[in-house]
């Protein structure tokens, strides 16, 4: 066990669910505490092994059908990460990982599959399905920038009261009701797949700022650069 | 072989019309447009071109090409082979090549992974070679779970022989359905897609090549030919100095699995493996290219796996250009470049370019790899001093700077 001044980055079952560059999110976030002194360390929990309530930032990502269902049994079953939740760790939950959270989700061929219970949502397969770059305005209540990353499901998520919206889309699908992901307390559910915190490093430093508290700024050109260049390619100018 | 009904001879001869005036008009090879035209006037084209011709379909993530042109090599022994050497792995792609070489009694057809229970039900080839499954371009391919499975459910019922690398084990599932398959440990570098157990889900344990599931009785099958480092031993237990000329453990894989493709086809070890020696590149892969006093070779990597590929055939003490694209073909979305490891390039002299240099460069930071940004790759080349340099590139970035270069190679 590392001491206790060590940021956890805990990822859950990358062998399951990490289809889609998940890791990136992962490195980002250990990298923007690194780059303020912040000593962090990513811990990989497999689909086999126990579920460490003892971390502080949890990441759960996208991946195919069959493997979302096993992981929603396991994560259950587990139950460390419904520990963590409730003792205050932050989570970002992506994607396939996204749906988990909720009280169910569409298996392979639609049918309704019970999620873990962490979100107050609940998510549908789609008549088709949603790919491409996406945008939106996030809940004025966060203070962030316009997020922009990439979507790829087939999942329609409604929202219930329990959460607050993540965000408006401006271009893509989202939860497909006009909004994209979710929060609640510090557990922020998405359908920006991969590396939605190098698309949205404010994002990152949200989750790191609830474990953490204030952050200094960072040099971030290079990330700027890249939001710039995804805004003009998909924005109507 | 047994001739054509005369619509198909009509339809195939039309077809071969319009990829020559493709050619000519500079618009491309012409194997896909002229493979189109055939099927419209005859949707059967492909069943009646493939009758009564001894096919082999490959099919893979990664290494379909270089394989296929393996294999192609290793058959010509034999006598004409009809192959889509350009790539082009779709129905349309399969019927330009053979009407270009319809007398051909063989048939060597890359397969696009989607399309393998598709063409295998059309042309009813009788080997089939299975080489790698992972992930890639997932905004518009199946994911590969589900692709598995299709391979199962094609392969199942049909006296069809696979040739398989049973060293991955989504591979192995996807192939066990075959009435004979012939299992080669053809190794397995990019492992990130393959520690549940595709049969029932549980974990796979794995120790050295071997593999088993340690909640169901799925495991890895014991392999007929082995790929051992630079040697293949056959199935007789006799080993071969492989000695190919191109690069690295991915294609020295891809020959053993030609070899067992070339034995399927009566070919022995002996007279494949001269002819897979003097493969050099293959559709530009590998190839070298000059522009004053600069030696660049050329490396295609489209996915994670790939990658992983290219930077064990690419020489450490050389710099290196990498060009990244999400064109169509590429993929249009670049999450993929946070499954590659690039810190294995840290303190190597590393030059970013590409359409969607930006992405590269923000992971490359992210993994603390210093690198030069380039709008373009000419003027990455410029930077290089005279000498050798390795360029490593996704699809359309691969073609853009093939076609700099006049796709001489």
């Amino acid at each position: 066990m590392p001491s206790d001044s060590v940021l956890r980055i805990v990822w859950i079952y990358p062998d399951l669910l990490s289809t889609y560059g998940d890791q990136g999110n992962a490195l980002v976030l250990e990298q923007r505490a690194r780059r303020r002194g912040i000593e962090a360390e990513i811990v990989h929990v497999r689909s086999a092994d126990p579920v460490p309530d003892s971390g502080d930032i949890y990441l759960i990502g996208g991946g195919e059908d069959r493997p979302q269902i096993l992981a929603a049994q396991r994560l259950r079953k587990d139950g460390g990460l419904h520990r963590a939740i409730a003792r205050g760790a932050a989570m970002l939950a992506v994607c396939a990982g996204y749906q988990i959270m909720g009280s169910t989700f569409g298996g392979e061929e639609g049918q309704p599959v019970d999620g873990i219970g962490l979100l107050d949502i609940a998510s549908f397969r789609g008549p088709a399905r949603a790919v491409g770059e996406l945008v939106a305005e996030v809940d004025s209540a966060l203070g962030l920038p316009t997020l922009t990353g990439f979507e790829n499901h087939m999942g329609v998520t409604s929202l219930g009261p329990g959460v607050r919206p993540l965000s408006r889309t401006v271009v893509g699908t989202g939860n497909g009701d006009g909004f994209e992901g979710c929060y609640a307390g510090h557990v922020i559910g998405t359908y920006l797949h991969g590396p939605a915190l190098a698309r949205n490093p404010a994002l990152a430093d949200l989750l790191l700022s609830w474990r953490v508290g204030d952050l200094p700024p960072l040099d971030d050109t290079r990330y700027e650069q890249l939001r710039q260049e995804r805004f003009n390619a998909v924005l109507p100018r | 072989m047994t001739q054509l009904p005369l619509r198909a001879q009509l339809a195939s001869a039309l077809g071969r019309s319009a990829a020559t005036l493709s050619r000519m008009t500079g618009r491309g090879d012409g194997s896909v447009i002229g493979g189109r035209v055939g099927l419209m006037l005859e949707p059967d084209l492909l069943r009646k071109l493939a009758h009564d011709r001894k096919l082999a379909l490959v099919s893979a993530t990664n290494g379909k090409t270089t394989t296929t042109r393996l294999i192609t090599s290793a058959l010509l022994d034999l006598g004409e082979v009809a192959t889509n050497a350009f790539g082009a792995n779709m129905p349309a792609g399969h019927v330009s090549a053979l009407s270009q070489h319809k007398d051909a009694p063989y048939g060597v057809l890359e397969v696009d992974e989607k399309y393998l229970p598709e063409v295998l039900d059309t042309t009813g080839a009788g080997v089939v070679c299975l080489m790698n499954l992972s992930r890639d371009q997932m905004d518009r391919a199946a994911e590969i779970w589900l692709l598995a499975q299709k391979w199962r459910r094609a392969l199942s019922g049909r006296p069809t022989h696979v040739i398989a690398n049973c060293d991955d084990p989504l591979v192995t599932w996807g192939a066990s359905t075959a009435a004979k398959v012939t299992w080669v440990a053809g190794g397995q570098r990019w492992k990130e897609d393959s520690w549940c157990c595709p049969e029932c889900g549980g974990p796979l344990d794995r120790k050295d090549a071997d593999w088993a599931c340690r909640e169901c009785t799925f495991h890895r099958p014991e392999p007929q030919w082995i790929v051992d480092d630079e040697a293949v031993i056959d199935p007789r237990g006799q080993r071969w100095l492989l000695d190919i000329q191109l690069p690295g453990q991915a294609n020295r894989s891809n020959a053993v699995m030609a070899l067992a493709v070339a034995e399927a086809f009566g070919l022995p070890v002996e007279r494949a493996l001269p002819r897979l020696r003097e493969v050099t590149s293959v559709a530009g892969r590998y190839t070298m290219v000059e522009r004053d006093g600069r030696h660049a070779r050329l490396l295609l990597s489209k996915n994670p796996a790939g990658w992983l590929e290219a930077f064990d055939v690419a020489d450490p003490r050389l710099p290196v250009i990498l060009s990244v694209n999400a064109q169509g073909p590429d993929g249009r979305d670049t999450s993929w470049l946070w499954d590659v490891d690039y810190r294995i390039l840290r303190g190597r002299p590393v030059f970013v370019t590409g359409e969607r240099r930006l992405d590269l460069a923000l992971r490359l930071d992210v993994a603390e790899v210093p690198f030069v940004l380039c709008e373009t790759f000419s003027e990455a080349l410029a930077m290089q001093p005279p000498g050798r340099v390795d360029v490593i590139a996704n699809y359309t970035a691969f073609q853009q700077i093939r076609s700099e270069f006049g796709r001489a190679v």
